[in-house]
């Protein structure tokens, strides 16, 4: 429907969260859940940071709070009458700890933290690539090099074209967008 | 309808073997039988019965359960044809065995793989194995691969529609071909190429193979790329796993690299090379 529509939210100033799933749960309709009718990435997206300034003031939340926090928020729509179909990736940088980490959840609001991870068919094409080529030292040029590997297979033995990649970096100092 | 059809259709079969011993001599002593008739159950639809009773993801509770995962590969490469299979059969969620042989041998020359079903895969290649000898002592030298594998499609696209299930990868190296792989699966398909995975955990081995694979890789790399391909799919595919069986087939026939247990490669590659940094275990 559209080519370049990015999809992930920023979070906080280190923290990036990614989503698939249903169209409208991810951002292009409005519906109702808990206090109004906001869309799950916008409503979380907002909710980080208020949650944030409510518990705790001097410093935006760590990235494994942010996702405790969306995976309540995952957990009590299960339940709900109409529950979100969502997948997600949180990625973020722990700046007490000084360590990246990610958290993969699902929309049965399962998380787990894993050093590297996807969503949907993307598994069985460069999970086991990222198996072979990943390594915890690795740096940013090498991390490239692994996701572009994972890219080609993607291009070369997936059934459909998914019409470019978004590429983010989250580091240190921030988020940023990275050509590819 | 189709139960009235039935009823006053004669089938098929009849004519040929009730029509008296002459019929039967000529079939026998006849050209090679690609085109073979079995003898098909007295129901209206065999086809529709056979799903009926095997398809388990429509009904859990089917009386027949077909063996279905699998990881199986093979290559081209300078060297010759590296063919590598996982071990593990499973029967829906139950591991019906983990020291199945996937690798079959058709002669001592070519080799098939094995995805699908087990028997349909195993009697069908061991089929294709008579023909080809009859093929060798009719015209006094080997069958190319290109046809043994034209042999067994035609056998199974005759079967089309009936329920066959399986997904085989034939190999071998002739003097006019040099090393030559064919990809033939129960729909008829019949592919030439120089790299095949095949089976549930496909896409796993494909992710491995395809970021190192080349022609002119040595023969050692070689049998390590196959190794540790098969290895990537039983890490992430629950229904491959067991032993990883290699072979290497060459101009004089194929050599086996022995049938090992991925529990060991596994740790091995963990602990040497520092893969798989998603299994966090603290020794």
């Amino acid at each position: 429907m559209k080519a370049e529509d990015d999809k992930t939210r920023i979070l906080n100033d280190h923290c990036l969260m990614a989503y698939s799933g249903e169209a409208g749960d991810t951002g292009m309709l409005t519906r109702s859940f808990g206090r109004g009718k906001v869309q799950f990435a916008e409503f979380i997206q907002a909710n980080v940071q208020l949650y944030g300034m409510r518990s705790n003031c001097t410093q935006a939340l760590s990235p494994s709070s942010v996702s405790s926090f969306v995976r309540t928020e995952l957990a009590k729509s299960l339940r709900s009458r109409k529950p979100y179909n969502l997948n997600l990736l949180i990625g973020g940088y722990d700046t007490v700890n000084d360590k990246p980490e990610l958290y993969w959840l699902d929309f049965l609001a399962a998380k787990d933290k894993l050093p590297y991870a996807a969503h949907g068919y993307a598994q069985y094409y460069c999970l086991s690539i990222l198996d072979k080529h990943h390594h915890p030292n690795i740096d940013l040029e090498q991390g490239l090099k692994i996701l572009r590997m994972c890219i080609e297979e993607l291009d070369r033995r997936m059934p459909m074209n998914f019409k470019g990649v978004n590429v983010k970096v989250i580091t240190k100092t921030g988020i940023q967008d990275l050509e590819y | 309808m189709d139960t009235l059809i039935a009823q006053y259709t004669e089938p098929v079969y009849d004519d040929e073997i009730y029509d008296g011993e002459d019929a039967q001599l000529t079939r026998i002593s006849g050209p090679p039988t690609a085109n073979l008739k079995f003898a098909l159950p007295p129901i209206a639809q065999p086809s529709a019965f056979l799903r009926a009773v095997t398809d388990d993801h429509a009904n859990p509770d089917c009386p027949i359960k077909i063996a279905h995962g699998t990881t199986t590969l093979a290559f081209r490469f300078k060297g010759g044809i590296i063919v590598a299979t996982d071990s593990r059969a499973t029967s829906g969620n139950w591991i019906a065995s983990q020291t199945v042989k996937k690798v079959i041998e058709i002669n001592d020359k070519m080799l098939g793989t094995m995805a699908g079903g087990a028997a349909d895969c195993q009697f069908w290649l061991n089929y294709l194995g008579m023909e080809c000898r009859l093929h060798e002592l009719r015209h006094k030298r080997r069958i190319s691969v290109a046809a043994a594998s034209k042999v067994l499609s035609n056998i199974v696209y005759s079967y089309k529609g009936m329920g066959l299930s399986m997904g085989t990868m034939i190999t071998g190296v002739t003097p006019q071909e040099g090393p030559a792989l064919y990809y033939v699966d129960s729909d008829g398909t019949r592919h030439q190429g120089d790299l095949f995975c095949v089976g549930s955990g496909q896409t796993f081995a494909y992710g491995v193979l395809d970021a190192e694979y080349s022609y002119d890789l040595s023969t050692e790399d070689a049998l390590a790329l196959g190794t540790r391909s098969i290895l990537a799919a039983t890490h992430r595919d629950a229904y491959s796993g067991g032993y990883i069986n290699l072979y290497h087939v060459k101009e004089d026939g194929w050599v086996k690299h022995g049938f090992t247990d991925t529990d060991g490669i596994f740790w091995k590659r963990k602990l040497e090379t520092g893969e798989f940094s998603n299994v966090t275990v603290d020794l």
